[in-house]
């Protein structure tokens, strides 16, 4: 079940190879192309029933339309309002988490460790009424603020674990070096080990960036109305609006996956590295 | 700063140096502090108070009442609580399929031929995209009457099945959406555990004979050892969390069959129908409970594996 | 680089707070006053218009309409009523208010109504705006519920049409076979939002027990496993196979298009769907509508009539314009254009019905009727409805688990009446 390298087989099994890798690719990419198609499907096709041919031209107006006549613009918007300072918030603080846990030796340390990542696995719900109440109660309900501060704080979990075995891998001479020529600890931090985190930092960026587009339950959560709702939020509710008129539910799905598709096609080398940490060691 | 008084021009220096002295033990609660103060008061509190609210009856507007294990033992006598339950376990079984079927493709698409990089982005494009979209894809592929999947089943049986309408298939229907990102997801992390496979290792393998299952068993996943447990972690994770798909494409129906605790967690707490924070809370407890038991799991090799380095 | 980046996200961040801001200042012209609510595009389109009569006419005042989907709205009140109190709220009459009101979060308007001598003029909906004698918003649209039918399908099925008084009942179980015969759904529905299966089962309980009856059921007096309430589905049972099969993956807009394209016959539903049925291309002359047929003999006709309504918030902040508004809104004018545009019924008696058939047809329903019921969901309380519509949606689909279904709604009857 481990096949030979393909460059050591005859020609037949490379060429079936290369013939079988695409069909495969399409039938596993067939929902999506299926929805992409249906996207520039105009209207007066799925009236008549061409739900699966070509379709009679390609309506980008469907995009045109639901541009114009839906607040997806202003949810596309809230989303990059909520997520850009998420990404910002924490990888900021788990910069500071995950050096504090991979350079010190104290008592406490693995245990504060082991409750960042055990705090990143538990379900949602439990954290559900009493965060919407707090939510409430700051004043914050319903603002990007609200929501972007539970994400930040969240996402502090699994950004302490990415970050802490990052700096853990990094070489301690360097650091103990500095420390010999009695180098503050806060300037090592931000002149020593900051510049070497880049990598991470990207890395972290660009799956926060993804988790947060992404997110669908605190959006519903923490947020009500079209000035502060996200796009997830945005199409579910749209969703309810276009019954039946699959080709604008479908140029909503599609917009609503660009950005993160985007960029993790820019920053694919990053985004796979920061999956799959740990994965290998 | 516990030394008795000293003139105020040195007092400074005493200070900072007293800071030199001890910047190295207190310098990690600095950088701590923000991250552990934000995680605590948006993530560990919240776990206690949920416990806590689950004693209560409380419909978010007025008064708690103090009910004691009422929540609870109304669960016990829930049809709809079971149901979840039922769908839950389903859920978990099933999404472990992930794992050999990233597993499978993994293997499929690890070879060098050109174009591979770009078709191992393009199988990974699933993970990329919000399980909204997914669901909303899914819900158009089961569409009664012109989904493709229905179409498809009305062409080899002569009879169409609405899958989201049918409470015996429509909790795997969901799950099938469910295992399309992750087994992507899987993939990728098999892809880069393949990567540092060691190549002699399968080549004297091969010449001791060792090929198919056997090799696969005995040689390749050994070495995918770290691989694996992330996938089950991330997979297993997953399959508790299970909500955005549930409530984008089923919204838990046809008449309640295909919810899982986390769904019918937020329709008990939050939704049009119901708002029984404290009911919510038990069942939030639940999961919570459920989840623990694997977690605990997780943080227990990660512990050993930290404690052996 | 990551740096630099950053940099560049701050400053466009910057920017758009500063256009924001001016955004604001140009509006601070004018009094601002927020309206949440959950139209569908028709009536969304007829409030639009109301709105801007309503601004012509206070050039001081911008409302500034929020719009939700339909179903979202449902859970989105109970939260933005606490955290984010618009100025005015849509929401339903009756028992579908009474939480909010207990709990503080209407604002009683009965000022309003004294101002307006909305007493007499919306005299009809009185009754279920009141709570402990105080009104808590103003209805501006109420509408028949009723059978509505496919002429063409008729006739592909070779039925005889309905009279003008409708059919009976038995002549109605008669006719749905021969419907089947012809391959046509005799009744449709999408339950996906379960709603629209409790139109069906309202009908059949106020046919079957009458009125009285109904209110005694929905107020959690008598026990689902009474042995009137299997009268009731012992009626419904004899329909039950002609439904749409995959109501339950539908929306009521997609069964509203299979009455459209005659895959079905007949459609429980509110005068609302009219506009969708006509925009799917149906017209006067192949779109019927007729009565529920009686079931019981002699038990007087009740029929239902759910109110819509707009309310202040308590956390208002703009109290004095949103009166005003609400005042507008319950004008005879206002009622009279706002509802010839939705194809409903105004609740102010002076208002001119218009010259649409369905709305006269709904108007002489409801007028002669003996009694108006809210709707399932308006009439029972939030929690009840909810299990019993998610019972109603299983007995169309498994008819078999009625024992199992009535006594799960009779655990929750004990549960959520006697606290």
């Amino acid at each position: 079940m481990f096949p030979t390298p393909i460059e050591k087989t005859g020609p037949a099994i490379r060429i079936s190879y290369q013939v079988a890798v695409p069909i495969a690719l399409f039938i596993w990419l067939l929902p999506l192309l299926g929805v992409a198609l249906t996207s520039v499907r105009p209207a007066s096709d799925l009236a008549q029933g061409n739900y699966f041919g070509m379709p009679s031209y390609l309506a980008f107006d469907n995009y045109l339309e639901i541009f114009r006549n839906t607040p997806i613009g202003r949810y596309l918007l809230n989303s990059l309002i909520v997520t850009i300072p998420t990404v910002i918030g924490a990888v900021a603080l788990s910069c500071m988490t995950g050096f504090a846990l991979g350079i010190y030796r104290f008592r406490s340390n693995l245990l504060i460790f082991f409750l960042f990542v055990a705090g990143n696995f538990v379900p949602f719900q439990i954290l559900m009424v009493p965060v919407r109440d707090l939510t409430l109660k700051m004043g914050v309900y319903n603002t990007w603020y609200g929501l972007a501060a539970f994400h930040i704080a969240f996402q502090t979990g699994f950004c302490t674990l990415f970050m802490r075995n990052f700096i853990r891998a990094l070489p301690v001479e360097l650091i103990e070096a500095a420390r010999v020529e009695g180098v503050s600890e806060i300037r090592i931090f931000w002149h020593i080990v900051l510049p070497l985190m880049r990598p991470a930092i990207a890395a972290l960026a660009v799956l926060v960036f993804t988790f947060i587009w992404n997110d669908f339950f605190w959006a519903t959560v923490l947020t009500n109305s079209q000035d502060s709702q996200p796009i997830t939020a945005g199409l579910s509710s749209l969703n309810g609006q276009w019954v039946a008129q699959w080709h604008l539910v479908s140029a909503g799905s599609i917009l609503a996956a660009l950005p993160p598709v985007a960029m993790f096609f820019l920053m694919q080398r990053h985004f796979i590295a920061g999956l799959t940490l740990g994965a290998v060691k | 700063m516990t030394r008795p008084a000293l003139p105020a021009s040195s007092a400074e220096r005493v200070s900072r140096s007293w800071w030199r002295s001890n910047q190295r033990r207190l310098a990690p609660w600095l950088f701590l502090a923000p991250g552990m103060i934000m995680f605590a008061v948006y993530v560990i509190i919240p776990i206690f108070q949920s416990m806590w609210i689950s004693f209560y009856d409380w419909d978010g507007l007025g008064e708690k009442i103090w009910i004691g294990l009422d929540n609870y033992r109304e669960l016990l006598d829930d049809d709809a609580f079971y149901t979840s339950l039922k769908n839950n376990v389903i859920w978990l079984v099933l999404y472990l399929l992930a794992i050999p079927a990233g597993l499978m493709i993994a293997i499929f698409l690890n070879q060098n031929v050109w174009g591979m990089r770009l078709y191992k982005s393009l199988f990974f494009f699933p993970f990329v995209i919000s399980q909204v979209v997914v669901g909303l894809m899914f819900s158009w592929f089961y569409a009664p009457d012109f989904g493709l999947f229905y179409r498809l089943i009305e062409l080899l049986t002569g009879q169409g099945i609405a899958v989201l309408a049918d409470e015996r298939y429509v909790t795997y229907g969901i799950i099938a959406a469910g295992l399309w990102p992750q087994i992507a997801y899987v993939m990728i992390l098999y892809l880069t555990g393949l990567n540092n496979v060691a190549p002699d290792q399968v080549e004297a393998a091969r010449l001791d004979g060792a090929r198919g299952w056997r090799m696969l068993w005995y040689v390749i996943l050994p070495q995918l050892r770290p691989a694996t447990f992330i996938a089950v972690v991330v997979t297993v994770i997953g399959a508790l969390r299970s909500f955005d798909l549930v409530s984008i494409m089923t919204d838990g129906g046809p008449y309640g069959s295909s919810r899982v605790l986390s769904f019918y967690m937020y329709e008990q707490a939050l939704s049009e129908y119901g708002y029984r924070m404290g009911y919510g809370a038990a069942i939030a407890v639940v999961l919570f409970a459920i989840m623990m038991v694997f977690i605990s799991g997780f943080i227990w090799k990660m512990w050993r594996d930290e404690a052996e380095r | 680089m990551s740096m630099k980046r950053t940099g560049r996200t701050i400053g466009a961040l910057a920017l758009g707070t500063a256009l924001a801001l001016a955004g604001t200042a140009m509006a601070q012209e004018k009094r601002v006053l927020r309206y949440y609510a959950d139209y569908d595009p028709i009536p969304l389109a007829a409030m639009e218009e109301l709105i801007a009569d309503f601004e012509a006419a206070n050039p001081d005042i911008d409302v500034q309409l929020n719009n939700f989907d339909h179903e979202g709205y449902k859970t989105a009140i109970r939260n933005f009523l606490s955290a984010d109190a618009p100025d005015l709220a849509n929401w339903y009459a009756a028992n579908r208010m009474r939480p909010f009101v207990e709990a503080g979060q209407f604002m009683d308007v009965s000022d309003v109504w004294q101002e307006n001598n909305l007493y007499d003029a919306l005299s009809s909906s009185v009754a279920s705006m009141t709570i402990d004698d105080k009104q808590w918003g103003i209805p501006y649209t109420y509408y028949q519920w009723g059978i509505y039918y496919n002429r063409d399908a008729y006739k592909a099925a070779g039925v005889e049409l309905p009279g003008p008084d409708g059919v009976s009942w038995d002549q109605f179980v008669e006719n749905c076979k021969k419907f089947q015969a012809a391959g046509i759904d005799c009744l449709t529905t999408g339950t996906k939002a379960l709603w629209p299966g409790a139109g069906i089962f309202d009908y059949l309980s106020l046919r079957t027990n009458g009125y009285d009856w109904h209110m005694k059921l929905t107020g959690g007096e008598i026990p689902w496993t009474d042995e009137s309430v299997r009268k009731v589905f012992a009626e419904w049972a004899k329909i039950q196979p002609y439904i749409t099969k995959d109501h339950a993956a539908l929306d009521w807009q997609d069964a509203a298009s299979l009455l459209v394209q005659g895959k079905a016959a007949h459609y429980v539903m509110g005068n609302f769907a009219v506009g969708v049925f006509k925009e799917g291309g149906m017209t006067n002359e192949n779109l019927g509508f007729m009565v529920f047929p009686e079931i019981t003999p002699g038990i007087p006709r009740a029929e239902e009539a759910p109110t819509d309504t707009i309310h202040i918030p308590s956390g208002a902040k703009n109290v004095e314009d949103a009166k005003k508004f609400l005042a507008f809104v319950a004008s005879a004018d206002a009622q009279t254009k706002l509802n010839a545009k939705i194809g409903q019924l105004p609740t102010n008696k002076y208002s001119t019905v218009g010259d649409d058939p369905f709305i006269k047809a709904g108007f002489e329903s409801l007028s002669t009727a003996s009694a108006l019921a809210q709707f399932f969901d308006r009439d029972a309380p939030a929690e009840m409805a909810k299990v019993a519509m998610e019972g109603f949606q299983e007995f169309m689909v498994k008819p078999e688990n009625l024992d199992r279904i009535l006594d799960r709604l009779e655990k929750a009857r004990q549960r959520i009446y006697k606290k």
